[in-house]
């Protein structure tokens, strides 16, 4: 490894300006200096909306814990987004994330991603993982929630006979349920895997607002560790239900389970339009509120902040700042956008709500 | 107790720009306006001579039409563009690394010859095409680091950031206006009538002559603003700062050429051709960006601008400005990608940022608007290009006739 970083060094002086693995990329497009990529190696269709797309990640890539998610930066129409997606696959094995398609980025994930294509990639992260002790545990669901607690039991529950896994997934049909076959096997091969499937279209909605439902399903659930991964609104009904429940438990004295939730939060949601918004400065601790047509260049020189500026016309590419979250619009063309990590043309972008920017 | 877990931006409905149609009815309604130091209307102090017949309203409405053209290409911008500069660069590195192997063994002549002369059109296509576009910013919209302005470094001595401050900002923003642009002439040559004649001045025709196969190097020098400098307008720190950048890069660029790969090719005895491999291929690249260059503001028909003409000057006087301060040069699609697209020196002045690859289809579009309004439109072939730009050369190396 010492020597083939010497190896690189030594080729850098024939290469430089670029890096080594710059020139290896024209052999393999995994090689890059700068971001690490992975190709695309299988992709199984799960349900009709859904994928399972497998990749051999570049060097840089850390194998994933179960539960775990990655952001993947996908090409739409030549411009790069990043979205994050859970981690599908055991850990130990090759990764592959499971894509639900919900919108422009997952939809072209999903119909239009073929082996030999190059993703980008970010190293795993998240906290959303298996306890460290074998504890009973209950898996709590809700449509594309499944993905990272799949991976928590294609690790777990072949593997560790001692372990005790219920799992109670929500989806609106059966036709619509990810991974419902090897559910049904695995629950079938390991008698420590218990799988109920609960379908909103014809029993409505899993009700978290008493005790009843789960008490039914999984009468030991207070001694179980639970987990739960869904949307927005499935999460707060069970967060509620557990506090409600430590509450008591606490009055009788009695020791509660815990409840490890992940949340797909989107961080700021942009203003419509032209209202403008709070820019925090975050490096230069400052907030300044600003108008929807006032150039972010402006705002922050007004505000005393010391802004990297050019032609201040949208030219020149001097006063480039990333953003570090909400939505900018840009004043040429009226487009309203911004991802984490984006560089700004701050002198041609306005605030559209609330922005934060990494200066 | 609770625990959790955020996963950041799972959901892609936070992509405003192509969710709901109310958001973009809402939009629609509000009139787009273009920011910038410019004005809308009005007009400068005094408009330059060639423009001096157009109205207020006239210069207005070329400017929203020159607009239109721009907001097309942004529409058209995708994929497309995208593979197009990731072949280039594909291309570019082939030809790098195939042009270097072969100097490794060009003690054989046709190894030689041929390994010069990838590499000569290696970096060519690296200093033209892909360096000074990419720096321009003109592939920032695909958001990916390896092509992007603010990391890209290129096969030139002068550091890419430095350049970026005198070009893009310096020399694009105030395109020949004489006393701002500095680009005419570089602080070396006398490139405009205006400009006071010296003795030196006599020496004009030699000094382009020494300057063209060592361009890399002098365009590194003119980087550092030794004049602003010297009149107080750039301070030591900020000076220190840019001579260490390019003490750096300019160490590894000469160990490249001229140490690192003479030394490989030593294995094979081919040290010395090697070398004088890379010397000839740098500078063939040199006299060509330095004829290519010249060829974009000094050819005759060109106009150079006084402080008075950009004082108060609107959008579409800016456009007027950049149009006939610059020149083409005509030729074959092979002459324009060679010159980095800089044959469409006007287009590129008018959208600096716009991608390279696109220059070519606005320009029709661009001539017929000058042709329209009355305005001159200089373009040419190469050779011609060339001759006259040298001629003013020899022009302006004497003093002028006293009337």
């Amino acid at each position: 490894m010492i020597r083939l970083r010497k190896l690189a060094r030594a080729a850098s002086l024939l290469t430089t300006p670029l890096a080594p693995e710059d020139i290896l990329s024209l052999f393999n497009p995994v090689f890059s200096a700068r971001q690490l990529r992975g190709v695309v190696t299988r992709v199984v269709p799960e349900t009709a909306d859904s994928a399972t797309i497998f990749f051999r990640p570049g060097r840089g890539w850390q194998a994933h814990l179960a539960g775990q998610w990655a952001r993947i930066g996908v090409e739409l129409d030549g411009v790069r987004h990043w979205r994050s997606y859970s981690l599908s696959a055991p850990a130990g094995q090759d990764p592959a994330i499971t894509v639900t398609d919900m919108g422009a980025v997952s939809g072209a994930l999903v119909r239009g991603t073929k082996p030999g294509d190059v993703l980008f990639l970010a190293p795993p992260q998240g906290d959303f993982v298996l306890p460290e002790h074998p504890r009973p545990l209950l898996m709590l669901t809700a449509g594309s929630g499944i993905t990272p607690v799949m991976s928590m039991i294609r690790t777990l529950v072949p593997h560790r006979p001692d372990s005790d896994v219920v799992l109670i997934h929500t989806a609106r049909t059966a036709a619509d349920t990810i991974f419902r076959e090897e559910l049904a096997e695995l629950a079938d091969q390991f008698p420590n895997l218990r799988v109920t499937h609960w379908f909103t279209g014809e029993s409505g909605r899993l009700d978290f607002t008493s005790a009843a439902d789960l008490d039914r399903l999984c009468p030991d659930w207070r001694q179980r560790a639970a987990y739960a991964c869904g949307p927005e609104g499935y999460l707060n009904d069970a967060e509620a239900l557990w506090e409600a429940e430590a509450e008591d438990a606490q009055q009788a004295a009695a020791s509660s389970g815990t409840l490890t939730i992940e949340r797909f939060s989107t961080s700021l949601a942009g203003g419509a339009g032209h209202d403008g918004g709070l820019v925090t400065f975050e490096a230069s601790d400052r907030e300044v509120e600003a108008d929807g047509d006032t150039p972010l260049l402006d705002v922050g020189e007004d505000a005393g902040i010391l802004m990297p500026s050019g032609c201040r016309m949208g030219i020149c590419h001097s006063c480039l700042i990333p953003l570090r979250a909400g939505h900018v619009r840009d004043l040429r063309t009226n487009e309203v956008h911004g991802e984490p990590g984006q560089l700004i043309q701050t002198c041609v972008s306005a605030a559209a709500g609330p922005v934060n920017l990494d200066l | 107790m609770t625990i959790v877990s955020n996963k950041p931006d799972l959901s892609d409905a936070d992509t405003p720009a192509t969710s709901g149609s109310a958001d973009t009815a809402k939009v629609v309604t509000v009139a787009k306006t273009r920011p910038g130091a410019l004005a809308e209307t009005g007009s400068p102090l005094l408009r330059p001579p060639a423009a001096a017949h157009l109205s207020d309203e006239q210069v207005a409405e070329l400017g929203r039409e020159l607009d239109a053209i721009k907001d097309d290409i942004l529409a058209k911008r995708g994929s497309a563009d995208a593979a197009y500069i990731r072949r280039m660069i594909k291309i570019q590195r082939g030809l790098e690394l195939s042009g270097r192997a072969l100097l490794l063994v060009s003690k054989k002549k046709p190894a030689w010859f041929a390994g010069t002369a990838l590499l000569s059109f290696a970096k060519i296509l690296e200093n033209m095409e892909l360096g000074h576009n990419i720096l321009h910013g003109q592939w920032d919209w695909m958001r990916d680091p390896d092509i992007h302005s603010t990391t890209w470094e290129w096969d030139f001595v002068t550091p890419a950031r430095s350049w970026q401050h005198t070009h893009n900002d310096l020399h694009h923003r105030w395109t020949n206006v004489v006393g701002k642009d500095n680009d005419i002439g570089y602080n070396l040559l006398r490139m405009d009538p205006d400009q006071k004649w010296t003795p030196f001045n006599l020496g004009n025709p030699l000094y382009n002559a020494l300057l063209a196969p060592v361009f890399e190097w002098g365009i590194a020098i003119y980087d550092l603003e030794l004049v602003d400098y010297k009149e107080g307008r750039k301070s030591k720190e900020a000076l220190t700062k840019d001579l260490k950048a390019l003490g750096r890069k300019a160490l590894t660029q000469f160990t490249k050429d001229y140490a690192a790969t003479p030394a490989v090719a030593m294995l094979t005895g081919s040290g010395k051709q090697a070398l004088y491999g890379t010397l000839t291929a740098n500078a063939v690249r040199n006299v060509w960006a330095h004829a290519v260059i010249f060829c974009g503001h000094f050819p005759e028909g060109t106009d150079t601008f006084t402080e008075e003409m950009v004082e108060g000057e609107t959008r579409g006087d800016w456009y007027v400005r950049q149009m006939i301060g610059s020149a083409n040069i005509s030729g074959s699609k092979f002459m324009h990608l060679m010159t980095g697209n800089l044959s469409h020196q006007i287009e590129h002045h008018l959208f600096p940022d716009l991608p390279s690859n696109r220059y070519a289809e606005v320009q029709p579009k661009v001539q017929e608007i000058c042709k329209r309004y009355g305005l001159p439109y200089t373009t040419g072939p190469l050779l011609k290009q060339v001759g006259s730009t040298w001629a003013k050369i020899f022009k302006l190396a004497l003093p002028p006739k006293k009337a």
